[in-house]
């Protein structure tokens, strides 16, 4: 190869590589790094000394967002916690709490139960899960097609017409709270009945809740009651450890609670 | 030449491919106001979870229709349970369903009414029965009114 043919040959390659290049979206580092406000931020409040179990949230928010209402994944669920006195715990949400808690004795799974006596009953309590809008969420952060995602007022959204269903987000979730939806076969999870905050109505689950367990509120409004429970009352979170931020926020919440 | 073909090949499979992603990817997705690390998406999608279908109306929306029931419940302990958690959601009732759903099942009423041996929690605080001593095999609303429960039918 001659001198003339290598600065040839170099000059050819650098403009092929600078077309393709070009093809390519430059990103604007302040598009990557920084996060542009919103004035709304979605978040939730669970009173688990209000709750009793009776299981109307999870049954209208299957029935208001489609989920298959026999298939056993739900986008909300109640778990109850029994703690005896000799110092065991157990816990049960059959079928999530769609039909409540209609005896006391507990589900352990596989048509397996077991009796309490109510002398033996040192502490029992529910407690309502549903999707905590992360504010540092692990599931879209391992999404590799860009099919989940956070929007402005903090709500974590899937696209279904995006999602490929390989499934890392439902690992990714230290909370459980994604399941696969059996119809659309992608991935599912709560988000704040988001067509129904977004016309100004509560969630269905809230709107079901008879004892005033559920709330939702805009953090970003310091004169909304929610965002005042949670910025002077003793509120706390689930697995604060983790660093995800969650957004649901709890009172009562108990150490057991997982 | 013949060194520069692989090259060619190359440069056509690039071009290929950044071709099929400009037509498969949709104009609006991108990078959106959470960043790149959790904003990245298609932003009509937004919209599209904005369409869903509300199906629970409240109770505001059944006064006009049945304002007996109406009455009674707001005068009953039951006043704080929305009438669509007992006959499930209004969608655009009455014209699509023409009748919603009654639920007589006992099921239904001990969701709230089982006694639960549960002293810390606000299920104590309600008024609880054992189903199987409580007039097994007879539904509820034989002898309470859902819509104003306390003494006498
Ligand atoms: C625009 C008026 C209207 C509204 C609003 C409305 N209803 Fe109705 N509802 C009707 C009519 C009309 C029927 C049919 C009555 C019939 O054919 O016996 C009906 C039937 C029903 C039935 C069945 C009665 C039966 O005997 O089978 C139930 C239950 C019911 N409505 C509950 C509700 C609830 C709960 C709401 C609020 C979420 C509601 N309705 C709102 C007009 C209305
Ligand atoms: C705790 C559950 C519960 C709630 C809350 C409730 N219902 Fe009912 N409803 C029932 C049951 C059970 C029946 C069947 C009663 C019967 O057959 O005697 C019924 C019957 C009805 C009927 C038709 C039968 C009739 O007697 O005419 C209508 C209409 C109705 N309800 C409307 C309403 C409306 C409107 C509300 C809200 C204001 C409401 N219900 C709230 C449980 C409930
Ligand atoms: C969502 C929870 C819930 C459901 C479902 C429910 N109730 Fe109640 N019920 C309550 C509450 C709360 C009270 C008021 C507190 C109390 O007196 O226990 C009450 C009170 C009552 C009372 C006692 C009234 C009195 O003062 O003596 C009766 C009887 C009753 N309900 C019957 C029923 C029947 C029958 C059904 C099913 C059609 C039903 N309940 C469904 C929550 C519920
Ligand atoms: C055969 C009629 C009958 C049937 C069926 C029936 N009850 Fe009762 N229930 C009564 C009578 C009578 C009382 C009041 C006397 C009493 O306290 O035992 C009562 C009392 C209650 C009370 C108040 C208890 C208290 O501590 O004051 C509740 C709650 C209740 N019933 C719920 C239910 C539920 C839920 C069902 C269905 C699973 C049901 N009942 C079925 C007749 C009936």
């Amino acid at each position: 190869m001659t001198r003339r043919e290598f600065l040839k040959n170099t000059l050819r390659l650098t403009g092929a590589l600078a077309m393709a290049g070009s093809a390519i979206e430059i990103l604007k580092p302040d598009s990557v790094f920084s996060a542009r406000p919103s004035d709304v931020r979605w978040v939730f409040l669970v009173d688990t000394y209000k709750c009793v179990g009776c299981g109307m949230c999870v049954r209208a928010c299957k029935l208001e967002n489609e989920v298959p209402y026999d298939a056993n994944v739900t986008r909300t669920w109640v778990e109850r916690y029994v703690l005896t006195k000799d110092g065991r715990l157990l816990a049960d949400s059959p079928k999530g709490a769609r039909d409540g808690f209609i005896s006391p004795r507990i589900d352990l799974g596989m048509g397996e139960y077991r009796e309490i006596r109510p002398e033996e009953i040192e502490k029992a309590f529910f407690v309502p899960k549903l999707c905590n809008q992360c504010e540092n969420p692990p599931c879209v952060q391992v999404c590799p097609v860009g099919a989940t995602y956070q929007a402005s007022d903090g709500v974590v959204l899937v696209d279904r017409k995006w999602c490929i269903g390989c499934g890392y987000c439902i690992m990714a979730c230290p909370y459980g709270v994604r399941f696969f939806h059996p119809v659309y076969k992608v991935a599912e999870k709560c988000n704040f009945c988001y067509h129904r905050i977004n016309k100004g109505l509560k969630p269905a689950c809230v709107l079901a809740c008879p004892f005033d367990a559920r709330r939702i509120g805009n953090i970003k409004d310091p004169d909304d009651p929610v965002t005042k429970v949670i910025t002077k009352e003793r509120v706390s979170v689930l697995k604060d450890e983790y660093g995800t931020k969650p957004q649901v926020y709890y009172i009562g919440l108990s150490k057991e609670v997982r | 030449m013949h060194v520069l073909r692989p090259l060619f090949v190359f440069l056509a499979f690039v071009g290929i491919v950044l071709m099929a992603r400009f037509l498969y990817v949709p104009a609006d997705f991108g990078i959106h106001e959470r960043g790149y690390m959790y904003g990245w998406h298609r932003k009509s999608n937004e919209e599209e979870w904005k369409q869903v279908r509300v199906k629970y109306q409240g109770m505001e929306y059944c006064s006009g229709c049945h304002p007996d029931k109406n009455k009674a419940l707001r005068e009953s302990p039951h006043r704080i349970i929305q009438c669509e958690n007992c006959h499930g959601p209004a969608i655009e009732h009455p014209s699509e369903p023409l009748k919603l759903s009654i639920d007589r099942s006992r099921e239904l009423c001990l969701r709230c009414h089982t006694y639960l041996p549960y002293p810390t929690s606000n299920r104590s605080n309600i008024k609880g029965i054992d189903p199987e001593r409580h007039n097994p095999g007879i539904e509820c609303f034989m002898c309470h009114n859902p819509h104003k429960p306390g003494p006498g039918r």
